[in-house]
């Protein structure tokens, strides 16, 4: 790990929602910590900051990760997509729109871990069935109870993409 | 408002706030900037009981960063009488004040605030103070001090105590055929909402304070920072725009939120407060609660005797009380009934109403024993709830303003397919699981409480509704512009709502169910005014069409003010206001309940809930497989909005019915499980099938509206339908909530 010479901390690069930041981050600063605290990126939320909740789910390189439990300076070089990164441009990603059409939050405050959550896991293509959306779901934790909702709204992309993929092939 | 004229109101529109929520823009209470900001972190007693004798904060000044650490040595001057520190929602008794002295009260109390740069010097900081204290006997058992329950000799304002005895209950039990008293548990729970509690209180030139906090009422918060620290309210404004969820847990101010107000005067300077998760553990929840449920009936069923006691725990410095056992006395129709309540002190802060504060915990065994009572006649248990229908309060005599219960019931079953039910437990087996279809009554009281609201109609036709209503999550945000659109004709694109700050009309704080009917019923009635105002102007125009015309015939729509029965005498609302010289119309609603209707009339939203489970014998693993939720609560705003509260409200009684339980380790007076892992909150794996059923219900004096609120409902009788199934699949009752596999492998 590269070192700065000044107050301990360690310059790293990463590309957070298609931008490059160039960061001398303190090698105890978590990646959620990074983006909330000095980013002023607060979408990602934290709500346990112990890994046991999802609110803080960002993904890194694509994979869907608890960023309370990853120290930044661990992942120079990475490319990391926030919820504020997820829309392409005014155009939502289909599922913040999936989301809004079926109702899948309430307070608000798990959304942008579900979502992201939600990104993962259509990406690893594992989940198949309205089951397994729920148990690969089971790691974001939604208080307002709007699981049946998320879970709607994730099967309804599930579908739209298997149904692009069908006509196209 | 007729429903011909309402294009919005009773639509499922999707949530106004929703693009917000999905982007990560919609901000909270830790999220909002402030320049040369400065974190908190608290510092918690690891004691229940006893006196801070020294606090070792050497090591934590010396970390780069750090900035001061508070105590109760250094903590500043604060509000001397109770009086003072006493917010809108305060139990009777001595309100915790933070940092305010030596002695201990509860294990969590915080005792030590380290301000620094930044987050992390903050925590690492606050890890390194070390506290030497005098360790006093605690207890934390709700058992122990069972035999020294009292009646709480000051009453909580808001709260009925049980009603009086009625009839001859204990002879009437005596004399009865059928009867059986049971004892009931169900252990004390936590809120848990995900965003944790925050408040960043910004320090602005000349001392006003502008605070975002994680509250359910911005004004209560207001007050009693104006009042705890001797400010006058015009100078703290607090905000609240969004609030990742509260439950009951911000109706009062939490400590984090004296701790940053009190840094930021003493340092002048902005400070952020956040509490971690655990320590939420430690500042309220729902008590653990005993409970004694007699009941008597003839060979038919008909009730003969309700008894209901309980036991509930407190803290050592409030009696919080709740309705706990009043709906044992207004359910079901029978003559002779006694309840009683009673409060054992503990060391544990005072604990917090929690999503349908004594319903959930009261109902819920009040229908168990409805389904034992059942068991023992052998008649279905949903018939025996129609066998005791009460159409009538028989606390207070009083009628009800509308009770569909019996559509709930009809409409419920049918959905449910319940009459394909076999009454004798252990009839119904897939495989390896055990199936059983259970059933409750759900009951939660309809509340309209007096609240403020202005709309500003401008000439461009926009229209601007506020009030300080919040928006925890049930959707205020959506349903006041449903309500502000429709009452003066516009799209909904042409009306924004004001929420979640103090400077705006008064508003109690977001609970009890009531901010729909009462917020709501304020806005109508801002958006009439400004209606008769728009009229009265019309009128004056020279060679108005509108001259000769009375309030009654007008309508305001797209853009204009005419007659309901000749549109072409209309006049659109910019030359109206143009006439006059205006840019704008702004007028104030309000709404509050009727003193002379509340002598009659008594209002409840009802429900039935049908529950199947599986359980796994040999495991003792309970799946939820379904539930349908049946609800009467008036007039249905947003069926998309309110749908989401009452599943909702169904997941949360899961977690009750199945998981959710604090564990303490009462040698030390410590919860154990304090964090997501180890207290288990319903997730995505345990929440499968649920269907949300509104029956008709019209209601023309519970609320102007003619809403009653869903925020409650959901989660009472949920827990009580889920515990009768497992009854029904395996025999076996458990008593104690929540009924995890131990109990009922041991059952």
């Amino acid at each position: 790990m590269k070192q700065s010479a000044v107050n301990g901390k360690v310059p790293i690069s990463l590309v957070i929602n298609k931008v490059r930041h160039e960061l001398d981050v303190e090698p105890w600063v978590t990646l959620l910590d990074l983006v909330r605290e000095q980013l002023q990126c607060t979408g990602t939320k934290k709500g346990c900051d112990q890994g046991q909740c999802g609110a803080c789910t960002v993904l890194i390189d694509g994979q869907r990760i608890n960023s309370c439990l990853v120290l930044a300076v661990t992942r120079d070089g990475a490319e990391i997509t926030t919820i504020e990164g997820l829309a392409d441009g005014a155009d939502l990603h289909p599922l913040q729109t999936a989301f809004i059409e079926h109702d899948a939050f309430q307070c608000g405050y798990c959304t942008p871990g579900q979502i992201c959550s939600a990104a993962g896991l259509l990406r690893e293509g594992r989940a198949h069935t309205r089951a397994e959306i729920r148990e690969y779901m089971s790691g974001n934790l939604c208080r307002c109870g709007a699981y049946t909702n998320i879970a709607d709204a994730i099967e309804d992309v599930l579908r739209q993409r298997v149904s692009t993929k069908e006509a196209a092939e | 408002m007729s429903s011909a004229e309402m294009l919005h109101v009773g639509r499922p529109i999707s949530r106004v706030d929703g693009r917000l929520k999905v982007t990560g823009q919609a901000k909270y209470a830790a999220e909002y900037p402030a320049a040369d900001l400065l974190h908190g972190c608290v510092v918690s007693s690891t004691i229940a009981a006893g006196r801070i004798i020294r606090l070792h904060t050497d090591r934590a000044r010396a970390m780069p960063g750090v900035v001061e650490i508070f105590t109760h040595e250094n903590s500043g001057k604060a509000a001397r009488q109770d009086e003072d520190w006493r917010d809108d929602i305060a139990p009777p008794g001595h309100p915790l004040r933070p940092l305010h002295s030596d002695r201990i009260q509860f294990d969590g109390q915080p005792i030590a605030l380290v301000i620094a740069e930044s987050v992390e010097a903050a925590r690492d900081a606050a890890a390194l103070v070390r506290a030497e204290c005098a360790i006093e006997p605690h207890c934390t058992q709700l058992e122990a001090k069972r035999s020294q329950a009292y009646v709480p000799p000051e009453k909580r304002s808001g709260i009925p105590p049980p009603s009086d005895p009625r009839g001859e209950p204990e002879q009437a039990f005596a004399q009865a055929p059928i009867k059986f008293s049971r004892e009931y548990r169900v252990h004390a729970e936590h809120h848990n909402p995900m965003e944790m509690f925050a408040s960043t209180c910004v320090f602005e030139p000349g001392g006003k304070l502008t605070i975002y906090d994680k509250t359910q009422g911005s004004q209560n918060v207001q007050s009693y920072v104006a009042s705890v620290f001797g400010l006058k309210p015009a100078n703290v404004r607090v905000i609240n725009h969004y609030v990742g969820g509260a439950f009951g847990s911000g109706l009062r101010p939490q400590p984090q939120l004296f701790l940053a107000v009190m840094a930021s005067l003493a340092l002048k300077r902005s400070v952020r407060v956040a509490l971690t998760r655990t320590q939420m553990f430690y500042l309220g929840y729902r008590p653990d609660t005993f409970h004694t449920v007699s009941l008597a009936s003839d060979h038919q069923g008909t009730l003969l005797s309700i008894m209901h006691d309980a036991v509930a725990e407190t803290s050592q410095y409030e009696d919080y009380q709740e309705a706990l056992v009043n709906w044992s006395g207004l359910m079901y129709r029978c003559d002779n009934v006694k309840l009683s309540y009673q409060l054992a002190k503990l060391n544990k802060a005072t604990p917090c109403d929690m999503r349908a504060p004594g319903a959930a915990n009261g109902v819920t065994v009040l229908e168990c024993a409805m389904d034992e009572l059942a068991h023992e006649l052998d008649i279905d248990p949903l018939e025996l709830r129609k066998l005791n229908f009460a159409s009538m309060d028989g606390n207070t005599g009083k009628q009800f303003t509308s009770k569909a219960l019996d559509a709930c019931y009809r409409e419920g079953a049918a959905a449910f397919g319940w009459s394909g039910r076999r009454r004798e437990p252990r009839a119904m087996r897939d495989g390896h699981e055990l199936i059983g279809w259970g059933v409750s009554t759900g009951t939660w009281e309809a509340f309209l409480q007096t609240a403020s609201a202005r709309a500003r109609l401008t000439d461009d036709c926009k229209l601007e509704v506020s009030t300080a209503a919040s928006d925890i999550g049930p959707g205020t945000w959506t349903i006041l512009t449903q309500i502000g659109a429709d009452a003066l004709g516009l799209p909904l694109e042409a009306v924004s709502a004001r929420i979640g700050d103090s400077t705006l009309p008064a508003s109690p704080v977001e609970g009890g169910s009531w901010t729909a009917a009462s917020n709501g019923s304020a806005v109508q009635a801002a958006c009439e005014a400004v209606k008769h105002t728009l009229f009265k102007r019309a009128q004056r125009m020279a060679n108005s069409p509108l001259a000769d015309a009375s309030f009654e015939h007008i309508e305001v729509k797209s853009g204009g003010i005419g007659r309901k029965d000749d549109p072409r005498r209309s006049l659109s609302i910019a030359e109206v206001m143009h006439a006059a010289d205006l840019t704008e119309i702004v007028e104030d609603g309000q709404a509050s309940a009727d003193p002379e209707q509340a002598k009659r009339y008594v209002s409840y939203t009802n429900s039935a809930v049908f529950a199947e489970v599986r359980v796994d014998e040999e495991l003792g693993i309970v799946r939820v497989a379904r539930i349908v939720c049946a609800t009467a609560a008036g007039r249905i705003l947003n069926p998309k909005t309110a749908r989401s509260q009452i599943l909702g409200g169904v997941v949360m009684g899961i977690g009750m019915a199945l998981h959710e339980e604090a564990m303490i380790d009462h040698r030390l007076g410590k919860i154990m499980n304090h964090n997501f892992a180890e207290y288990h909150v319903p997730a995505h794996a345990d929440v499968d099938d649920i269907e949300v059923i509104f029956v008709d219900e019209h209601d023309d004096k519970v609320s102007p509206l003619g809403v009653k609120g869903l925020g409650e409902i959901g989660i009472v009788g949920t827990a009580a339908a889920v515990a009768n199934a497992i009854f029904h699949a395996t025999g076996k009752r458990v008593r104690d909530f929540p009924i995890t596999i131990d109990k009922l492998l041991a059952a």
